[in-house]
């Protein structure tokens, strides 16, 4: 069976206004199985809305296809392509009530009237509006209005639903409350899902797949658990999570030297022994210590001094400076328990987890 | 580039009802929009045997009549221009910017001219200043006074026009940030200072476009000059319409409908691709106050009796045609009566419904027209976008006596005719009127995230459910400025009318003016009445029906 969602090569060119030809996306390819929720994830203007926005119709593509299963949709109207998107701004109809918003698209479709009755009380029961049905979309918090426009995609029970950016007008508490409302409701549904963000943690923390964009290309596919820890690249690693960049040259496929220690990777390195690569260490896989000013250098150890101290609660954060290397990030768990670090004090440090890249 | 077009229209073609409606309001602009401009053009620049040539033109040169008539209408315009934005300036900058009492009530005042026919003020100035006037033969005595000529022509297209400038310059005064003057204060700048430096020159580009369009009105006024101009005094308009009607000579009319369309398309270019960019509005979505500190209280009340002395007058010629249409012979025999409003319900009565029946019919189809255009152009890509904006706003800049003669040039024969029925002139008003809804349309369509038009569409909703469920009720007070405008205009428009009436199809406006023309300038004052009641209860009907746009009233754009 072919997969809900298949893209092929798809591109799209726009012209500035200069007259140079921007380049939006640039040959995408990408599968989504039947009910996962897969990630276009970037920083802005790497294309994955524009990417969304081809899925839903609303932008043509220069070249490449669209598959909806086995039915080609690209050259189809936005109205008959069975989608249903969740946009970043809801665009909920100011003029109707949420009854009214969420039975649209059903009336569109021609749905008898008891049908559309039992369905859309349906939905609100589900997102927990049916107090709200009488309700215009002024007289609703931001919360509501999100769960009218989610209720008014679900209740067309389509075959694709799109999110571009759900939950970027909501506050911190609400968007996690949100994250976890969307991400339960959508695998209760089982309905394939299209999510668009720049926000890593929110894509972490819903998606089965995650699909980092740059610059309108894939960088990279894979579980959130996959992303993080082996990253492809240096922008990847980036924009993953937090991440250090140590030098370092590589001695055979599972070990590396850097600033004078010999240090273990995760997983191993296909680059060529002897080769200069760039390893990624996580900052809360650093394994720091106290140590003394003249300590023995153990093997994958690195040994440094504390430049600056930060409590943020859950965590330290820590700048140590290391000879040879540019100022490390170390986070360390539970500050409260254990106590801050000063800055000046000597630390040793044995990072784990290390996944090295091929330096560019 | 054609191969974006063919993009474009491979989009559009997915939805073919939004295909079909394109392709027909293209051909409708061509054929009812600039086909009769062209043929004014082309039939000014064709000599009597058909072929080109510039022998019309030359007349301009050789007859002092035709020169006269350009210099005339060029003077008025600029002498209107000027008084109209000075008073229109100083109500806006009173009733915006200034705690002062009874705004509401100026600003009705104000506006009122805009609504009642082009020409009332030149009727009640007959009346108080013609040869039997009040004024001028009861209070002074006077036998040798003359109304008509220059300074009648400009004292009544000051009334009616003034008005048009103060809606302008009140949107550019509202829009400019009152913090603006709090900062010039601050950084020690004098209130006159803060005037001329800061406010001045930041209204200047209104100021500019106000003057423009007061200009544009003036040259093509049709009424004012007809009824006051006198036949010492000629203008272009009612030159061009004496051509035609009076001596049935096409060729000179058109030449002179063609040399009033020149300042008048240049004035409205100048308005809309250069001032336009250069307008400073600040809206910042932030509550301000916006009670100016610049203007000290004798500024401030001397300005106030400038706004006020205004309304006054409008009172004064409203209540003088008022007077006008209940007495039985102005200036002889002032006994209270009826009999004018009696001619007008009983001889009159056909005129009166065709008036209706025309406006009734213009306006939804305006209206309508308007928010359509509006939402393709805004909202839609497709080959010919531009060339669909500009040929339907293109008339805001043609006079209506241009588009009238077009009209009987284009529709008087094959393969079109249309002359002496009731389309033409439905068709005639529907096409000149269209512009304002659009422009608003647009504007307001612009404020509407387009991702709620597209969230329908992604429901399953086509284009035209779209526009028809979700956009136009989201435009709603758009739309409203839209019928609205195009009513009051059906009912009052006189100078492309006055080419299409007939014997069968006859409008109230021609009748007021052939009734001024024939000296009973009671009946003239008692149409004129029923036509304004009609607009002020077709203002509550259109309200009602549309609902919610009640607040926009005041800004529609004339």
């Amino acid at each position: 069976m072919p997969a809900d969602l298949r893209l092929e090569k798809l591109r799209k060119e726009f012209a500035s206004p200069e007259g140079v030809t921007v380049v939006a996306v640039d040959d995408v390819s990408l599968e989504a199985e039947k009910g996962a929720l897969v990630t276009l994830l970037g920083p802005s203007g790497c294309g994955k809305t524009t990417l969304l926005r081809m899925i839903a119709g609303f932008e043509e593509p220069t070249s490449g296809k669209i598959w909806f299963g086995d039915r080609r949709v690209d050259e189809l109207a936005p109205n008959v392509r069975d989608t249903a998107m969740v946009f970043q701004s809801y665009a909920i109809f100011p003029h109707l009530n949420v009854y009214e918003n969420v039975a649209f698209g059903l009336r569109m479709h021609g749905v008898s009237k008891s049908e559309l009755a039992e369905r859309v009380g349906q939905v609100l029961e589900l997102v927990g509006l049916t107090k709200m049905a009488k309700r215009a979309p002024s007289q609703l918090s931001g919360g509501q209005q999100q769960r009218v426009a989610l209720a008014r995609c679900i209740v067309m029970q389509p075959k694709l639903l799109l999110f571009d950016e759900p939950l970027s007008n909501l506050d911190a508490k609400l968007r996690e409350q949100m994250r976890v409302e969307i991400r339960d409701l959508q695998q209760r549904l089982g309905i394939t899902s299209v999510y668009v963000t720049h926000d890593q943690i929110e894509a972490m923390a819903m998606s089965d797949v995650v699909v980092v964009m740059n610059a309108g290309r894939v960088e990279q596919v894979g579980s959130p658990r996959e992303i993080y820890a082996r990253p492809v690249s240096r922008f990847v690693a980036d924009f993953i999570g937090d991440a250090n960049f140590l030098p370092g040259v590589l001695l055979d496929a599972r070990t590396v030297r850097i600033a004078g220690a010999t240090l273990t990777l995760a997983d191993p390195c296909q680059e060529r022994p002897g080769s200069n690569v760039v390893v990624v260490a996580r900052p809360e896989a650093m394994n720091l210590a106290r140590a003394a000013e003249h300590d023995e250098r153990a093997a994958g150890t690195l040994f440094g001094a504390v430049k600056r101290t930060m409590f943020l609660g859950t965590i330290a954060r820590y700048m140590v400076e290391v000879g040879g290397l540019p100022d490390l990030q170390v986070d360390v768990a539970s500050p409260a328990e254990t106590g801050l670090l000063a800055p000046g004090t000597h630390v040793s440090l044995a990072p784990g987890a290390l996944h090295a890249l091929a330096d560019a | 580039m054609f191969k974006r077009a063919w993009q474009e229209l491979r989009i559009i073609a997915r939805d073919p009802i939004l295909l079909a409606l394109i392709v027909l309001i293209m051909a409708a602009l061509v054929v009812f929009v600039v086909w009769p401009l062209a043929r004014v053009l082309l039939t000014a620049f064709q000599a009597p045997d058909g072929s080109f040539s510039l022998s019309n033109f030359e007349l301009l040169g050789q007859r002092r009549l035709y020169r006269n008539a350009l210099r005339n209408s060029l003077v008025v315009g600029g002498l209107v221009g000027l008084v109209g934005v000075v008073i229109g300036y100083v109500a806006a900058f009173v009733l915006t910017r200034t705690n002062v009492p009874f705004k509401r009530v100026l600003h009705t005042l104000v506006m009122l001219p805009i609504i009642s026919p082009p020409f009332a003020g030149a009727i009640s100035i007959l009346f108080l200043f013609g040869f039997n006037g009040l004024v001028t033969r009861q209070l002074f005595g006077l036998t040798n006074f003359s109304i008509y000529g220059m300074h009648g022509v400009v004292l009544s297209q000051v009334f009616t026009f003034a008005p048009i400038a103060y809606l302008n310059l009140r949107g550019v005064l509202a829009g400019l940030n009152p913090t603006l003057e709090d900062a010039a204060l601050n950084v020690g700048a004098s209130r006159w200072q803060v005037f001329w430096r800061v406010i001045f020159p930041l209204s200047l580009p209104g100021v500019a476009s106000a003057f423009l369009v007061v200009l544009i009105e003036s040259m093509a006024d049709f009424g004012n000059p007809l009824v006051l101009g006198g036949a010492a005094f000629p203008m272009l308009a009612t030159q061009a319409y004496l051509e035609i009607t009076g001596s049935f000579n096409l060729a000179r009319g058109a030449m002179l409908a063609g040399v009033l369309l020149l300042p008048s398309i240049t004035a409205f270019a100048i308005q809309r691709y250069y001032l336009a960019k250069r307008q400073y509005v600040t809206v910042t979505g932030k509550p301000t106050a916006s009670t100016s500190k610049i203007v000290s209280p004798a500024a401030k009340w001397s300005l106030y009796g400038v706004v006020v002395a205004f309304a006054v007058v409008v009172i004064a010629f409203y209540a003088v045609i008022l007077l006008g249409a209940v007495t039985r012979v102005w200036g002889f025999d002032y006994t209270l009566d009826l009999r004018h409003f009696r001619y007008v319900f009983a001889v009159g009565w056909e005129t009166v419904k065709d008036t209706l029946i025309v406006a009734v019919l213009t306006t939804p189809v305006s209206g309508l027209l308007g928010m359509l255009i509006a939402f393709l152009v805004v909202r839609r890509r497709f080959p010919g976008r531009a060339p669909m904006e500009f040929m339907s706003i293109l008339n805001f800049a043609v006079p209506g006596t241009v588009a009238g003669i077009g009209y009987i040039l284009a529709f008087n024969g094959p393969p079109l005719i249309l002359t002496g029925t009731l389309a033409i002139l439905v068709l005639n008003f529907v096409f000149r009127y269209v512009p304002v809804g659009i422009q608003s349309g647009i504007a307001v369509l612009r404020q509407i995230d387009p991702a709620i038009e597209e969230a329908a569409q992604n429901l399953g909703a086509n284009a035209i459910t779209t526009f028809r469920r979700i956009t136009l009720p989201l435009i709603a007070p758009a739309f409203f400025s839209g019928l609205v405008f195009a009513f009051v205009r059906a009912m009052t428009a006189i100078s492309a009318a006055i080419f299409l009436v007939s014997a069968n199809w006859n409008l109230m406006t021609v009748q007021i003016l052939n009734e001024v023309g024939s000296g009973r300038l009671g009946v003239a004052a008692a149409y004129s009445m029923v036509l304004l009641a009609i607009v002020l209860v077709a203002f509550g009907v259109i309200n009602l029906i549309v609902g919610r746009g009640a607040e926009d009233a005041t800004s529609v754009r004339f």
